[in-house]
């Protein structure tokens, strides 16, 4: 066991969409209690490693392995997420016809079988655990709103509070302040590091300086693989990564 | 006790109202059809207890797609098969009842296997003699078809609309195999010629009141018993499957298996629909296999309000009542009047005459639209 310092490797994984190479040779290995931004131009390929990690795209070669010991190609999204993977989707996906309250409850871990939600008592318990989420995204004020009559930024907010909820070893957030503010951007950054503290996060994000106030290591795709990892201010020297991405 | 814990805080005013006015229609319809003289005009005719009772499983049935499509998202064009296995097995009960007493006086095969020249019973014939074993059977068959159909398309993630036509293929299957003869189940004359039910005649007035009874308390319960599931957290995650099912995967939850589940539910309580049914009809036959059938049943539960479980029972009385009465008067003008009255719920009353009625009364009393 020596990448048990890991909690997620990805190891020369390729996909190919009729014949467009969406991910080429990608190595990638984050460890536990980390924090990663990924960064990279459109169709570098960030969502589709998401969607390898958490099952919804098989990789065509390559290995994922996750806390050392799970491989992630054998597994489906339902399997995935039991092991502890949460995902919060670039554009914000709730529970629309269902309250704020209830789009926390449902996300809470544990009861994921028929009949333990058919006997479930957590819709009389589970008031404070939905309550402490609520409160971190601060929709206390919403629990009772229909999710589908949110604010855009709320209903991102909504999602961490879910992702938060599932208690997941390993965060993937994919752009998370797409259409926010920037109070609601700062309000972000700083959520992220507070939840980085007890969990390993990946965040894909666009904007840089929601990246740069996140102040950590940052990895850069580009066509499928990995241009250059390090420090924002590191790879914002490297002049591959002018090139294709920052310098245009 | 349990149940009413169960039930506190889970039943709406409108529940409440629902299951009070079955258990009255299951003790008054009944009483008017049997102490009043046949000529007063308080006496419920024999026949009306008996369009009232079909009215009733009619109700079961839309129940049942309900539970699916208001609450699941899966829009059942198939329903009717479960509906018709569970006739089916009812209506080889009631068949082997008639123990001899049929027009070839045969004291095991029923006059169609006799007149097809068959001298023993069919093994799946075998057991249905005993009521207890009908009644397995009458919940089995259609569970057990649900189940296959649902495990290999839910596992392949067939939905939206491929899943419907895949429902409708299969009742559309079925009515092919049960026209031919040599299927056992007496082609396209069905099953019929039935006497009696637990020693008592068909037609007596008090088998056509208890059938009543039976079908407005299964009614009940079923209610009671889909109330219970929407209202639990799993009703939550069948509304989450519904509406975004990838995130609810992502969640954990496999989706595949809580479709199954109430999949499956669903079709037995259409099988205790259809079971209910042909005692007081008289007659199981292919036709109850049609898409059309299906398709009508479907229709009940928009006119009445999809995803509310009363709308279902609502838009059955409704639609069948006009049906009983177009039927009788004006027959070629029926399909034209379903028809229209589908485009014109859907294009007017998109919540349904349950949602519609709703919706008045609230903002009558001043309050908001939900």
């Amino acid at each position: 066991m020596t990448t048990t310092t890991s909690i997620l490797n990805l190891d020369g994984v390729t996909v190919s969409f009729d014949g467009f190479r969406a991910l080429n040779d990608l190595s990638l290995q984050v460890d536990r209690g980390e924090m990663r931004a990924i960064i990279g131009p459109n169709g570098a390929g960030k969502t589709t490693m998401m969607d390898v990690i958490t099952g919804k795209t098989r990789p065509d070669e390559g290995t994922v392995v996750f806390d050392g010991r799970h491989d992630l190609r054998r597994l489906d999204e339902a399997s995935i997420a039991q092991l502890g993977i949460g995902r919060k989707f670039q554009k914000p996906t709730v529970f629309e016809n269902l309250t704020v309250a209830d789009n926390v409850l449902l996300a809470l871990a544990g009861e994921r079988g028929v009949f333990a939600n058919l006997f479930s008592r957590r819709l009389r318990t589970a008031g404070e655990d939905v309550d402490r989420f609520l409160g971190i995204a601060r929709l206390l004020d919403h629990r009772s709103r229909m999710a589908g009559d949110l604010s855009h930024g709320q209903k991102q907010w909504l999602e961490i509070a879910m992702l938060l909820a599932q208690d997941p070893k390993l965060l993937l957030v994919d752009e998370p302040v797409a259409g926010m503010t920037d109070a609601e951007t700062d309000q972000t950054a700083d959520l992220l590091r507070e939840i980085a503290e007890v969990h390993s996060v990946v965040v894909v994000e666009h904007d840089m300086a929601f990246v740069r106030r996140l102040g950590v290591k940052v990895t850069v795709l580009h066509e499928g693989s990995v241009l250059a990892e390090g420090s924002l201010d590191h790879v914002s020297r490297n002049e591959r990564v002018i090139d294709v991405y920052l310098g245009r | 006790m349990i149940t009413a814990r169960l039930l506190s805080g889970r039943m709406t005013a409108w529940d409440v109202a629902f299951l009070l006015l079955l258990l009255a229609l299951a003790m008054v319809v009944p009483l008017l059809n049997l102490v009043p003289a046949a000529d007063s005009s308080f006496h419920v005719s024999a026949y009306m207890v008996s369009v009232l009772g079909k009215y009733l499983c009619y109700a079961l049935l839309a129940l049942a797609i309900d539970l699916v499509w208001g609450y699941c998202g899966i829009l059942s064009l198939g329903h009717g098969a479960f509906f018709g296995l569970g006739g089916y097995a009812m209506g080889m009960h009631l068949m082997r009842n008639i123990d001899g007493r049929g027009v070839y006086g045969h004291p095991l095969l029923p006059d169609f296997m006799v007149f097809l020249n068959w001298d023993e019973l069919p093994w799946y014939w075998l057991g249905f003699d005993l009521l207890p074993f009908a009644l397995l059977m009458v919940v089995l068959a259609p569970g057990a078809l649900a189940f296959l159909l649902g495990w290999f398309a839910f596992r392949s993630r067939v939905t939206g609309v491929y899943l419907s036509i895949v429902t409708q293929a299969m009742t559309f299957a079925l009515m092919l195999a049960f026209f031919q003869n040599d299927l056992g189940f007496g082609g396209s004359d069905g099953l019929t010629d039935f006497r009696d039910l637990l020693g008592v005649s068909l037609t007596a007035d008090g088998m056509r009141s208890g059938l009543f009874a039976a079908s407005a308390i299964m009614l009940g319960l079923a209610y009671l018993a889909c109330r219970l599931i929407v209202s639990s957290k799993l009703g939550r995650v069948l509304v989450g499957v519904r509406d975004a099912e990838a995130r609810l995967r992502f969640l954990g939850y496999r989706a595949e298996r809580f479709k199954l589940a109430v999949w499956t539910f669903s079709a037995m309580l259409a099988g205790i629909a259809g079971a209910l049914y042909v005692p007081q009809v008289g007659i199981i036959n292919p036709g109850e296999f049609a898409p059309a059938k299906s398709i009508e049943a479907v229709v009940w539960v928009a006119v009445g309000g999809r995803g509310f479980l009363v709308g279902g029972p609502i838009g059955a009385v409704v639609v069948n009542a006009f049906k009983t009465f177009f039927t009788g008067n004006f027959a070629d003008y029926w399909l034209f009047f379903l028809g229209g009255l589908f485009v014109f719920v859907t294009l007017f009353l998109p919540q349904g005459l349950f949602g519609w009625a709703r919706d008045r009364l609230a903002a009558r009393k001043g309050g908001g639209v939900r």
